[in-house]
């Protein structure tokens, strides 16, 4: 170890893969995988939840799953949570979609309104 | 790098292992691998998260679900049920021993939100074998700052003003001792760590670590140049393996990034540490027996002065610091004494780790701030007293301090007000009684220990605590005589001040403790030959009430010496020669026929 910079390039690396244990102030992506979201293709909207955060390099967005939220119909479902704001819900989210959701809600901020399901909160 | 959707954090700290964490890391790496799911959830090995009466202990990331108890078994639902589903295992949950109310993320658990953790951050949040881990959490950097922007005065300075004070129990402040060896002049200096954690229930150091191994480390080394020395040791019992093998794996990894060695951030300053291992002497704890024993020589005290910071290790100046001292260095240089200052009473700063043990709900490890109330510890973290018991005093400090009364549960811990009560800080034992407690043998107990722990140097640590604990013995048995109590005192007092070292010195405090608060215990035992805790065996008899037995022979059949006798349909009769008081007959009596008296 010469520098302070050396020692600062280990911690940035390795904070941001740990980043999970802690709150990070940026949105949450819940993934709805109640049987119904499982049988209309959750599963695939996840992994691609997954595989596009891995690909931009986002390691501070947290990505749980829940259970079903009543919305049968509209399944896949998933919610955007971000701290002091109501959910968004998402509703009948396809892996080619949710590319998009991750990239202008989640990364750049801004929701993609035609698609939301619970608008009138 | 791996996308990971969850951590899994399960601790690996000497608790949790001997309840099965192992086998539990084990079934659910090889779970995940079955499912596809190695490349989504990680699994990280942590340091103790202080609740070792729940381990062994899981916790989830991102939602922070605190799993207890977990057991090979559960792996299949908890993998099915939540890192599939993403519904949390609810039987698994922490459930709140007084309201039964489950809670899921452990910042809202009683046993956390009372606490502040600064020793302990790392411990259970880190992978104490991953040195990047550490470094993520800031680590080095403070050892970075000092070399970089530090005189060794401006570091001795910054400690001072933090009031920082040694964690091993004598409470010396830390800055004071480093600038005692900074002055010294001598061509070699040395730093020891003083991790030979002896006090019965004691495991704060062991926790750090195996916890946070690095913590003690980076402090060895800032404490190292704020002195001059280039060489560390850290003297660790041999009955720590977990935390030897982790201490030796952290000094190679720091080693291999040249966190140690020679010419640190290319600053010119060069530091060693290695490991000696101690055979678990308790006498070893205290500082210049400890440093005998690295020299190589038998564990044994000698006079002060000259204090170990002007003639220590090979006579050349030594600062000796406790595990949990520094593990609070990096942190203090990092934050600044300012922030360390602005926690505490008066003339304790910081926070204090305690192994809360005995009668309490939560057994394990925690951190408060001092001043906080031994009422706070013991109710609102420790979850209070099993069984709806009464609490009867806390003993502090081991076996070298005294006990802390109900009357006096209000008082705020710290350094001053401990000794003011008659008890000591100590390393942070804290053994909690309830009412079923016998005062006079605890204090027997404990000058049991010391008795058989002086190292025999001294005579009178040597010959006095062995007349000490023949007269507490005595005592016990019911064959206590009026005089007892005054030659007691009397040697009580004469070990304190003539003993040689810190153990013996210190070895008739619960003696002189338990007189000061619990003298009727004594007197009962003494002259009407009863023990009002119902403890002391000799001093109790077992009756059989006629009116109420119905001469079933349960207890009869159920003693194991025969000492019951009589006919069927017909009470039966004790022979309180042959009784060896085990209380069997009690238990097992139907009919509430057989008292304790």
């Amino acid at each position: 170890m010469r520098t302070l910079d050396e020692l600062k390039s280990i911690k940035d690396k390795n904070e941001k893969e740990m980043a999970l244990r802690s709150e990070t102030g940026r949105p949450a992506i819940t993934v709805h995988m109640g049987t119904c979201g499982i049988a209309n293709g959750a599963r695939e909207v996840l992994n691609t939840v997954l595989a596009e955060l891995k690909e931009r390099n986002v390691t501070d967005v947290h990505v749980t799953q829940t259970g079903c939220p009543g919305l049968c119909h509209k399944e896949p479902l998933i919610t955007i949570t971000e701290k002091g704001k109501n959910p968004y819900l998402y509703g009948m989210v396809t892996p080619e979609n949710v590319k998009r959701i991750v990239l202008e809600h989640v990364i750049n901020g801004h929701p993609i309104k035609e698609w939301l399901v619970n608008l009138e909160k | 790098m791996e996308f990971f959707r969850s951590h899994v954090l399960i601790c690996t700290g000497t608790g949790c292992t001997s309840s099965g964490s192992r086998l539990v890391i084990s079934g659910l790496r090889k779970e995940l691998e079955e499912r596809n799911l190695e490349k989504e959830i990680r699994v990280v090995e942590t340091g103790c998260f202080g609740f070792c009466n729940l381990g062994p202990i899981m916790v989830v990331y991102p939602e922070g679900v605190f799993y207890c108890q977990v057991k090979l078994e559960d792996i299949k639902e908890i993998v099915e049920e939540h890192f599939v589903k993403g519904r949390p295992v609810k039987r698994l949950l922490y459930s709140d021993p007084n309201t039964e109310v489950k809670t899921q993320e452990f910042e809202n658990i009683e046993f956390f939100k009372h606490q502040k953790r600064i020793a302990l951050s790392n411990c259970g949040s880190i992978n104490p074998e991953k040195i990047e881990e550490y470094i993520a959490k800031d680590g080095y950097f403070a050892l970075g700052k000092v070399l970089n922007e530090m005189t060794p005065l401006d570091v001795i300075e910054e400690i001072k003003k933090s009031g920082l004070r040694g964690r091993g129990g004598g409470g010396f402040p830390t800055g004071v001792k480093w600038g005692f060896a900074y002055k010294a002049k001598a061509d070699q200096k040395y730093i020891v760590c003083n991790a030979d954690e002896g006090d019965p229930g004691a495991f704060m150091d062991r926790s750090v670590l195996e916890g946070d191994p690095h913590s003690v480390l980076e402090a060895m080394a800032i404490a190292g140049y704020a002195i001059g020395a280039s060489q560390g040791y850290v003297y660790v019992r041999a009955e720590y393996p977990i935390a030897v093998e982790r201490l030796t794996l952290a000094i190679k990894q720091a080693r291999n990034l040249g966190l140690l060695g020679k010419n640190i951030f290319g600053k010119g300053f060069d530091f060693e540490i290695d490991i000696r291992l101690g055979a678990g002497a308790f006498v070893c704890g205290e500082e210049t027996a400890l440093l005998t024993s690295i020299e190589g020589k038998r564990g044994e005290p000698r006079p002060r002065p000259p204090f170990p910071a002007n003639s220590g290790l090979w006579g050349k100046p030594t600062i000796i610091n406790n595990v949990e001292t520094l593990a609070n260095v990096a942190r203090i240089i990092r934050n600044g004494w300012e922030w360390f200052a602005s926690m505490g009473t008066e003339k304790s700063k910081g926070t204090k780790v305690f192994a809360l043990a005995g009668k309490i709900n939560n057994t394990g490890l925690i951190e408060v701030p001092m001043g906080t109330t031994l009422r706070t510890i013991i109710y609102d973290i420790g979850g209070g007293i099993p069984n709806g018991k009464k609490f009867k005093a806390a003993q502090t400090g081991g076996p070298s301090g005294g006990c802390i009364t109900a009357e006096l549960m209000d008082t705020p811990i710290d350094y001053d007000n401990l000794i003011a009560i008659g008890s000591m800080m100590g390393s942070g034992g804290l053994i909690v009684m309830d009412e079923d407690t016998c005062m006079v043998d605890i204090a027997r107990f404990f000058l049991e220990f010391t008795q058989e722990e002086s190292c025999g140097k001294c005579p009178p640590c040597r010959i006095g605590t062995k007349r000490m604990l023949e007269i507490l013995t005595r005592i016990c048995e019911g064959k206590g005589v009026p005089e007892d109590l005054e030659t007691l005192e009397t040697l009580a007092k004469t070990i304190k001040s003539t003993a040689l070292c810190g153990l013996g010195q210190t070895s008739p405090n619960p003696v002189l403790s338990t007189l000061r608060y619990f003298r009727h215990e004594y007197e009962a035992h003494i002259y009407n030959k009863k023990c009002p805790a119902g403890v002391c065996k000799a001093l109790l008899s077992y009756e059989i009430d006629p009116e109420k037995c119905r001469g079933c022979g349960l207890c009869a059949r159920n003693c194991p010496v025969d000492a019951i006798s009589g006919k069927i349909k017909e009470p039966f009769v004790i022979d309180n020669d042959k009784c060896i008081k085990c209380g069997t007959c009690m238990e097992k009596c139907k009919f509430g026929a057989i008292s304790r008296k």
